[in-house]
């Protein structure tokens, strides 16, 4: 019974990157793909994306575990708040980060005013617009564990006479591995993939914001088959984290 | 049970791909506006006509398309304005239209290759690049030569679509090099760096900088005058031939010179 939706979800998933496959030139692939302005693309994708996970875990942790034990009203209403970029359509969270972060908006104003530097069109810009998209995923992961977990052996370790940061470090942080691991994986992936929010926010050029989603966009306006190979390209990447850094969370063993 | 699911799934997908062909896509940087359509209109003595145009065309055929509405009780018209490329790649993958309106010669080319055109194209306007700058133009641009300046931050359009291949032709035309900050893959993305105040100066169309008076300041150039682009127009092969014919020949008639001239278009040479 429940084999049929099922095999449609799969199918749904599957059979567009069948289309992709059956759709390229196989044979050209790689003088397709083997070009200055693809590997541009793809060192500047595997950096920015590295670099937004990271943020993700330096500022998406503390938040988990602030949303996850935190007490105070309005605790429910910020943690919807931080899902927002999961549901913004990706253009609008270029628009909201230009008119934060922009020359006229009222942060960027500020810091163009203090280091005469403006932030659009930067490589710093295409990783903050992949954080924003990107940290839910890590967030919404942590916290999910975190509250699946529960405070007990926290507070064993405090009565224990543990102070908060070695609870948090010894037994906080170990209970959480697993779910971090997977939230690392889906941030990179989701920034790896990212597209919209960068176009808008840090704009396109070679070897500065033209990430790899940019660069199969830019080519379909010319060669689609030099697209359809960078979207090849893409997808193998993607699987390739996927399957090196698949947690074991996602392999059905408890914690 | 078994059957009900697969009838359930398979009408769910029947639906999607129904809903998918019906409308025109609208891919990232394109936009579709969509004249409301008469409920119960049937096909009797109209129907609707699907319009696929360049973005710079934004203004001008929305305009055109309601006095043609007007003029042929019955027809609605509907529109997808997308880059001329993006069009293209839609039509040759099976979209439905009825007429193209290409931004430059090389896409309708694209298209009449692919077999999707019906009949020839004809040209009916031209083109050219302008600079786009803040009000007031605080920066002082005045040349092309000037988007060269130190500390000045440019935009212009990819060299892979029609505004950045006309840029690139005047690039080498005046030997002056730009060194733009982002290329953008249209020449819309290019006017709204300008106009949010994170790009000092751009190169778009005459008719971008004109629709958004106000917005931004237009600042001609006489380079600008070497690499003018061909609007052509053409029926879509599969498409309500006489319909669209009757669409072609009014945008080529005096109420589309009318309105194009308006958003600053020159004539088809």
């Amino acid at each position: 019974m429940l084999a049929i939706p099922a095999t449609l979800a799969l199918a749904l998933v599957v059979l567009p990157v069948v289309g992709l496959l059956v759709r390229s030139d196989l044979t050209r692939l790689p003088s397709l793909v083997a070009t200055a302005s693809s590997w541009h693309a793809l060192r500047l994708s595997l950096i920015t994306a590295g670099l937004s996970t990271v943020a993700c875990v330096l500022l998406g942790v503390p938040l988990a575990v602030v949303l996850a034990r935190a007490r105070f009203r309005g605790v429910r209403l910020l943690r919807s708040i931080v899902l927002l970029p999961l549901v913004l359509p990706p253009v609008v969270g270029g628009l909201a980060l230009l008119y934060l972060l922009g020359r006229k908006g009222f942060l960027g104003m500020l810091i163009t005013t203090l280091t005469g530097e403006s932030v659009p069109f930067t490589t710093g810009a295409v990783v903050i617009a992949q954080t924003f998209v990107a940290m839910p995923f890590l967030v919404v992961s942590l916290e999910g564990a975190l509250r699946n977990a529960g405070d007990r052996y926290e507070q064993v370790a405090a009565t224990l006479g543990a102070r908060p940061w070695t609870v948090f470090r010894r037994v906080t942080l170990p209970l959480l591995l697993p779910a971090l691991g997977s939230g690392v994986v889906l941030s990179f992936a989701r920034a790896l993939g990212e597209f919209g929010a960068t176009i808008t926010f840090a704009g396109s050029l070679e070897d500065v914001t033209r990430t790899l989603p940019l660069e199969v966009y830019t080519q379909a306006e010319v060669d689609i088959d030099s697209a359809v190979a960078l979207s090849l390209l893409l997808i193998v990447v993607a699987v390739l984290v996927i399957a090196v850094a698949r947690p074991r969370s996602w392999e059905g063993g408890l914690r | 049970m078994k059957k009900l699911a697969l009838a359930v799934a398979a009408v769910a997908l029947f639906a999607g791909a129904c809903s998918s062909s019906d409308q025109p896509s609208t891919q990232s940087g394109g936009s579709s506006v969509t004249a409301p359509a008469p409920k119960g209109a049937g096909n009797a003595g109209g129907g609707t006509l699907t319009v696929f145009a360049a973005a710079s065309l934004t203004e001008s055929f929305t305009a055109l398309g309601k006095e043609f509405e007007a003029q042929h009780s019955g027809v609605t018209v509907k529109f997808s304005f997308a880059g001329s490329s993006t069009l293209v790649q839609q039509l040759t993958n099976g979209a439905k239209a009825d007429v193209f309106a290409s931004a430059d010669q090389a896409n309708m080319d694209k298209a009449n290759q692919s077999g999707v055109i019906d009949g020839q194209a004809t040209v009916f306007a031209t083109n050219k690049l302008a600079i786009a700058v803040a009000p007031g133009n605080p920066k002082g641009i005045k040349s092309f030569a000037d988007l060269n300046k130190a500390g000045l931050t440019v935009v212009t359009c990819a060299p892979q679509v029609p505004c950045g291949s006309a840029t690139k032709k005047v690039e080498q035309n005046t030997g002056v090099t730009l060194k733009p900050k982002s290329e953008e893959s249209d020449v819309k993305q290019v006017l709204n760096k300008v106009a949010s105040g994170d790009a000092d100066a751009g190169l778009v169309y005459v008719t971008d900088a004109t629709s958004a008076a106000g917005k931004v300041e237009k600042v001609d150039f006489p380079e600008a005058a070497q690499a003018i682009n061909n609007y052509p127009i053409a029926a879509v092969k599969g498409g309500q031939a006489e319909l669209a014919h009757q669409f072609e020949e009014f945008v080529l008639g005096t109420e589309g010179k009318n309105e194009l001239t308006k958003v600053g278009f020159g004539p088809a040479q």
